[in-house]
């Protein structure tokens, strides 16, 4: 059995006929990805049923502990467990991004497919409006609206998100669009007499689909980082009501005493972030979309 | 087009507070909310005129560089605004010079042999680097460098310029500016690698590899300027979010930018510091982005020309 061209064979042989089928695969790590934005989506719907203590639950009796049996993740520095306010927070992470993606994909992507489909003076003056909107910093704006829009309600912080995500849409889908737009099935399909409705939904949407679903996937982490950052500027949603940015903040002040209370909820940050960037690479990959076209 | 989109941006940050529900004045007074004060601000915006008018009182007074005062702090918007600015362009530029100096040569290296055990390092260590926000890196850097490694940890009060004392400057903005430079490695060697490998496909490099040129004058004088047209759009778009998108760094570590006075003027209510830096800030993204661009047809004469 030590003959080396047999040795050899048998590894040609399982190579020629796995690699096509390891291609078709998404692999391991991006199911384990998947499972963890999974849970973490589960976590922050049933927060209220899982058998958490209140997030906002004051203990003065373990201030600032390191995790322990009953504190899994330790204590704050009033003593409020850990583990139940990353769960709760993660809803404000969750809640605001899916919400912002709403707005942004519900008015940018309709308005970029139409624009790419019909052309002519609609798409004209529609990208100019859109281009100019682009060329103004969106963080700055919203941090401009948000700071001066007082009381601050998670629902501003999401219509403010959410517009400002709109002409980034726009572009992605628009350019999109137009790469199918001049294919010969659309052309096939108007020849056929379809309805521009059908065409839009039944022969564009689906070939778009990849690119969109990329795009929302690095938009939703884009809008949790954002959400850290308007957490600093005291812009997020307000205390004593946990965010992971909110978490991350508060930490500051007690940095050296208690740094359990900065890793965790940026360990929960930052894998929420991988699992997102890592599912959408993939996909990228699995589809055959470059990221120029993001 | 520059001056077109300029237009619209002073339109939109003169607009903003007409946006907000509520009485203009009493935004733009906040705390100095006072019959004197409110009189010298109708005064200086022109408040009770028409809009159009009071567009036109305003960009005349901004286009002549008075931004006007802040009713908080009492000092001038713009002399504000020209203490801070230098303190980001002198943090951008490290940080470019950081990461381009990191970011060409380990991209080189990865697209020399694709998917080899270098590039999947390299991968893996830039996909990991980029789903790290700043302030998670800020985060980890003041825990182990400033507490464990017990150093000082500089505010403002103790910043000092880079003509003052170049040696305390440095020491303070360096932190800041090394963790700017990592989230631009990370897009500048993701970009330029993707470039790069499929640049070194093309029939031009074979054909310089057949005349026997080292590998070495192959990536650098004939393989990195045609792979570097993504690369620099993507720069001109990171620079204008750095310069935007700088305030988390600045705030964290106490670095008194453009960033940090726009936290300070948030925290205080002081709407016209705050629409002064959004102006400035702005109106510099958007001439970046235009300077990028030409950069591009510069290095890419056939996109001009398609």
């Amino acid at each position: 059995m030590s003959n080396p061209t047999f040795a050899a064979e048998i590894v040609e042989e399982s190579t020629v006929h796995t690699a096509p089928a390891r291609k078709k695969r998404l692999g391991f790590l991006f199911w384990t990805c998947v499972t963890w934005i999974g849970i973490n989506v589960f976590g922050a719907i049933f927060a209220d049923v899982l058998p958490l203590i209140s997030p906002i639950y004051e203990n003065f009796n373990v201030v600032n502990s390191s995790p322990s049996w009953h504190h899994l993740l330790g204590t704050d520095d009033l003593g409020r467990d850990i583990f139940s306010r990353i769960v709760y927070g993660s809803r404000i992470s969750i809640v605001v991004s899916l919400g912002a993606m709403v707005i942004g994909f519900g008015i940018g992507m309709p308005l970029g497919m139409l624009a790419a489909y019909r052309r002519g003076k609609f798409d004209a003056i529609l990208s100019t409006v859109m281009y100019v909107f682009l060329a103004f910093p969106a963080i700055i704006a919203t941090i401009a609206v948000l700071s001066f829009w007082t009381p601050r309600s998670l629902f501003k912080i999401i219509v403010v998100i959410g517009i400002a995500a709109i002409p980034l849409v726009y572009r992605v889908i628009r350019s999109s669009t137009m790469a199918c737009a001049s294919q010969d099935y659309v052309l096939a399909a108007k020849v056929q007499g379809a309805s521009d409705r059908r065409i839009l939904m039944k022969e564009l949407l689906p070939n778009i689909a990849p690119v969109a679903v990329s795009f929302l996937l690095i938009g939703i982490a884009t809008v949790v980082t954002l959400e850290g950052a308007l957490a600093f500027l005291g812009l997020s949603v307000n205390p004593p009501t946990p965010s992971w940015g909110n978490m991350i903040n508060e930490s500051l002040a007690v940095l050296q005493a208690n740094p359990w209370l900065a890793i965790f909820p940026s360990a929960a940050m930052c894998l929420f972030l991988l699992s997102l960037n890592f599912i959408g690479d993939r996909l990228r990959a699995h589809f055959d979309v470059t990221e120029s076209k993001l | 087009m520059l001056i077109g989109v300029v237009f619209v941006i002073s339109v939109g940050a003169f607009y903003l507070i007409h946006l907000l529900p509520g009485d203009p004045a009493a935004v733009i007074l906040g705390t100095g909310d006072s019959p004197a004060n409110r009189a010298r601000l109708y005064k200086q915006l022109g408040l009770n005129k028409p809009i159009i008018e009071q567009y036109w009182v305003w960009i005349k007074n901004v286009l002549r560089g008075n931004l006007g005062t802040s009713f908080i702090t009492e000092t001038s918007v713009w002399s504000t605004i020209k203490a801070a600015l230098p303190i980001d362009l002198e943090m951008i530029v490290i940080s470019q010079i950081l990461a381009f100096a990191f970011a060409i040569p380990t991209a080189m290296r990865s697209a020399r042999k694709p998917d080899g055990v270098v590039d999947r390092i390299l991968g893996a260590g830039s996909f990991t680097l980029l789903s790290i926000p700043s302030f998670v890196l800020i985060v980890v850097f003041v825990l182990v460098i400033a507490i464990h490694l017990g150093v000082p940890h500089t505010g403002p009060a103790s910043y000092v310029s880079l003509s003052a004392d170049w040696i305390t400057n440095l020491e303070s903005v360096a932190l800041p500016s090394i963790v700017l430079a990592i989230g631009s490695f990370v897009l500048y060697y993701r970009v330029l690698r993707s470039d790069l490998i499929s640049t070194l496909q093309e029939e031009f490099i074979t054909m310089a590899r057949s005349k026997g040129i080292s590998q070495r004058r192959i990536m650098w004088r004939h393989a990195l300027r045609p792979s570097s047209v993504a690369l620099l759009g993507a720069a001109g778009v990171n620079i204008g979010g750095l310069l935007a998108g700088g305030f988390i760094v600045q705030y964290l570590l106490a670095i008194p930018g453009l960033g940090y006075q726009l936290i300070a003027a948030i925290g205080r209510s002081d709407y016209l510091v705050v629409q002064g830096i959004v102006l400035v800030v702005s109106v510099g993204v958007i001439v970046i982005n235009f300077a990028f661009d030409a950069a591009v047809n510069i290095i890419d004469p056939r996109i001009s020309r398609e």
